[in-house]
């Protein structure tokens, strides 16, 4: 099969598991809805209940899911592919604890925008996130031109262990409440209750989604290594310097919706790769479909599984994908 | 990775402090039977009256000093406010923290301490240190550990005549709302700031969904016996509460307070938001379970009742 068919078919696929995932997820709740009555436009909208959670309460969030879900699988692939390390997930290099410092400071000091009135959680998570990067990239290329990925690896790893002793300092000094909350945060939570936060992140996973377009032949010659990539050609500082700038964007956005849902960057580019292979011009546009799919049939069990009461969606991943996945390597090995 | 770290210190801790508390309760049982002494002093019951409390819980601290022992008050802990003259008192931790050196250097001869506080208990009982051990649970158990925490003190007519003062004042708001319709109520004591996130109500039990009975009103989240709900968008929607009352802690302008209550206007089917009844009640009265509690339910009863109050 050549790659353009092996692509269609995966895209084809995959496709069509997150297309019935994005419009099945929204038809099921903790409560049950009269569909009939939700999509009639003749009650006004204010007054129609059934539609209000259709599009106030559960759109949002199955929207929210697919975006958060393909953009922390595709960056997971990146960054296995950028430090050729099959353990990387999207948060090794410091993102989702920069981002989860950003969230707790916003959350215990109750920081807000100020003139465009909305809560500061996703942007302070956001800055977290910038900082995270900014600080291992900087660490990174301290000593030598170009980008040492082992360097960068080892001051990402250290870095979440800085930022997550920070984390616990703040904690301890907060309100119990505020502390709580922040714990929460830490488990992913897809109930958004608005497009806003979608709509903001959506140009940044975008843009990151171009650069992962152009990536997808680097990657592969950067799985030979390092030399074999640069006598093919390959201009290989810039193409690891994208990829860690395009995934960091990526994981920032997608942890500034929802927190950082922990497992989906491991496992769906895992799965994906044992069964569409390990070309990564297959891979990331398999994964990003599996992705959204995956995180948002978790999300439909998170919240109706022991309705009224919520299981937060981060542990539902870690329950069922790690499982699952392990199941698939022993089979498969 | 975070979340595994703070998981398992939040799971270690609690497994040790049971593992304490078992292993604790075996030595206790073993020592009175063995060594055949009578147990008094061994969870310090001295016969005097104390005259150097400490209190590290800001409830109890309130009803020391309602009850006429303020001055034998000599620290409190670090979130006390109430009355006025805690906040001169030195200040030694709390329920995370507590300050054992600071604690023992003030020589205290009664500490007010919670039950959890496990380890502060085995120290502060190594130390011969008298103490007295709080349970936080619902409104009924305010009034019982003002009665035990006056016949500890020996300030039993005290202790007596403020109970009767609350039991009245809580009998009088029950009989202003009796009869009236129950509005159904979401009693909302977290949330993201100006957004409709990370929303954290009470569930059908506890002090806050007792105080919310007593001021004559009906929990939406009745049903799910647990003191705190997450409550989403989509249960929100679906439960449509009549009321929305919001705890919020801090000072806030009336201006924050506005742009607060509107962020709920997204929920536009929500009858409590359709028929403007939505408010944030930013004063602490509605969360210390101590001798206010008459007082913070009236501040509920008022909302939930605005006809009944007007006069």
């Amino acid at each position: 099969m050549t790659v353009r068919r092996r692509i269609a078919v995966a895209t084809a696929g995959f496709g069509a598991l997150a297309v019935a995932a994005i419009t099945l997820a929204p038809l099921v709740g903790s409560t049950s809805i009269d569909l009939r009555r939700a999509l009639d436009w003749s009650v006004p909208f204010a007054d129609n209940v059934d539609a209000q959670i259709f599009f106030v309460a559960r759109l949002p969030r199955t929207l929210a899911g697919a975006l958060v879900g393909a953009s922390l699988a595709t960056a997971g692939v990146v960054f296995q592919g950028l430090l050729r390390n099959p353990l990387a997930t999207p948060f090794t290099l410091g993102v989702s604890s920069g981002a989860a410092l950003g969230a707790m400071l916003a959350i215990t000091f109750d920081w807000t925008l100020g003139i465009a009135g909305i809560s500061a959680v996703p942007a302070a998570a956001f800055a977290g996130a910038a900082c995270a990067v900014t600080i291992v990239y900087a660490l990174a290329r301290a000593h030598r031109r170009g980008l040492s990925t082992d360097i960068l690896l080892l001051a990402g790893v250290t870095l979440n262990a800085f930022f997550s002793a920070l984390i616990l300092c703040v904690q301890y000094f907060a309100d119990f409440a505020d502390a709580y909350r922040t714990l929460r945060w830490l488990m992913g939570d897809l109930d958004v209750s608005s497009y806003q936060p979608i709509i903001t992140s959506l140009p940044l996973v975008i843009v990151s989604f171009f650069v992962f377009a152009w990536l997808a032949r680097p990657l592969n010659l950067l799985s030979l290594g390092v030399d074999s990539a640069e006598t093919r050609g390959l201009a290989v500082t810039y193409a690891q310097r994208s990829a860690f700038f395009s995934a960091s964007l990526a994981t920032g956005a997608a942890v500034s919706i929802g927190g950082p849902v922990g497992f989906i960057g491991i496992i769906v580019p895992h799965l994906v790769r044992l069964i569409v292979g390990s070309d990564h011009r297959v891979v990331l546009p398999a994964s990003a479909l599996f992705g959204a799919a995956f995180l948002v049939g978790c999300d439909v069990l998170a919240r109706t599984l022991i309705a009224p009461v919520e299981i937060p969606v981060g542990v539902i991943t870690a329950l069922i994908g790690g499982p699952f996945f392990l199941w698939l390597l022993v089979r498969r090995t | 990775m975070i979340l595994t770290t703070i998981f398992f210190a939040r799971i270690t801790q609690l497994a040790k402090n049971q593992k304490i508390l078992r292993w604790f309760f075996v030595f206790f049982v073993s020592f009175a039977c063995f060594a055949m002494r009578p147990s008094a002093g061994a969870i310090g019951q001295s016969s005097t009256a104390p005259s150097r409390i400490i209190s590290l819980i800001p409830a109890v601290s309130e009803m020391l000093f309602a009850i006429g022992a303020g001055a034998q008050v000599v620290a409190v802990s670090s979130f006390d406010e109430y009355p006025a003259e805690v906040r001169k008192l030195p200040r030694v931790g709390a329920l995370l923290d507590p300050d054992l050196e600071r604690i023992l250097s003030l020589a205290p001869d009664l500490v007010v301490v919670y039950e959890s506080q496990t380890d502060l208990r085995r120290q502060l009982e190594r130390a011969s240190i008298p103490m007295f051990i709080y349970k936080h649970a619902g409104l009924a158990d305010v009034t019982t550990t003002i009665r035990l925490l006056g016949g500890r003190i020996g300030r039993d007519a005290e202790a007596n005549a403020l109970v009767t003062r609350i039991d009245a004042g809580l009998a009088g708001i029950r009989a202003r709302v009796a009869g009236r319709p129950k509005p159904r109520t979401l009693l909302v004591f977290g949330r993201d700031a100006l957004a409709l996130r990370g929303i954290y109500a009470s569930g059908g039990v506890g002090f806050l969904h007792d105080m919310l009975i007593a001021a004559g009103g009906e929990n939406v989240f009745a049903d799910v016996k647990q003191q705190s709900v997450q409550a989403t968008s989509e249960l929100i929607l679906a439960r449509a509460p009549e009321v929305i009352l919001e705890l919020r802690a801090g000072d806030m302008t009336a201006e924050q307070r506005k742009r607060e209550e509107d962020v709920w206007r997204v929920l536009s089917s929500v009858p409590a938001v359709r028929s403007g009844r939505v408010s944030i009640i930013n004063d602490p009265l509605t969360v210390v379970p101590g001798p206010r509690v008459a007082e913070g339910t009236e501040l509920i009863a008022r909302l939930l009742h605005p006809d009944t109050f007007a006069q």
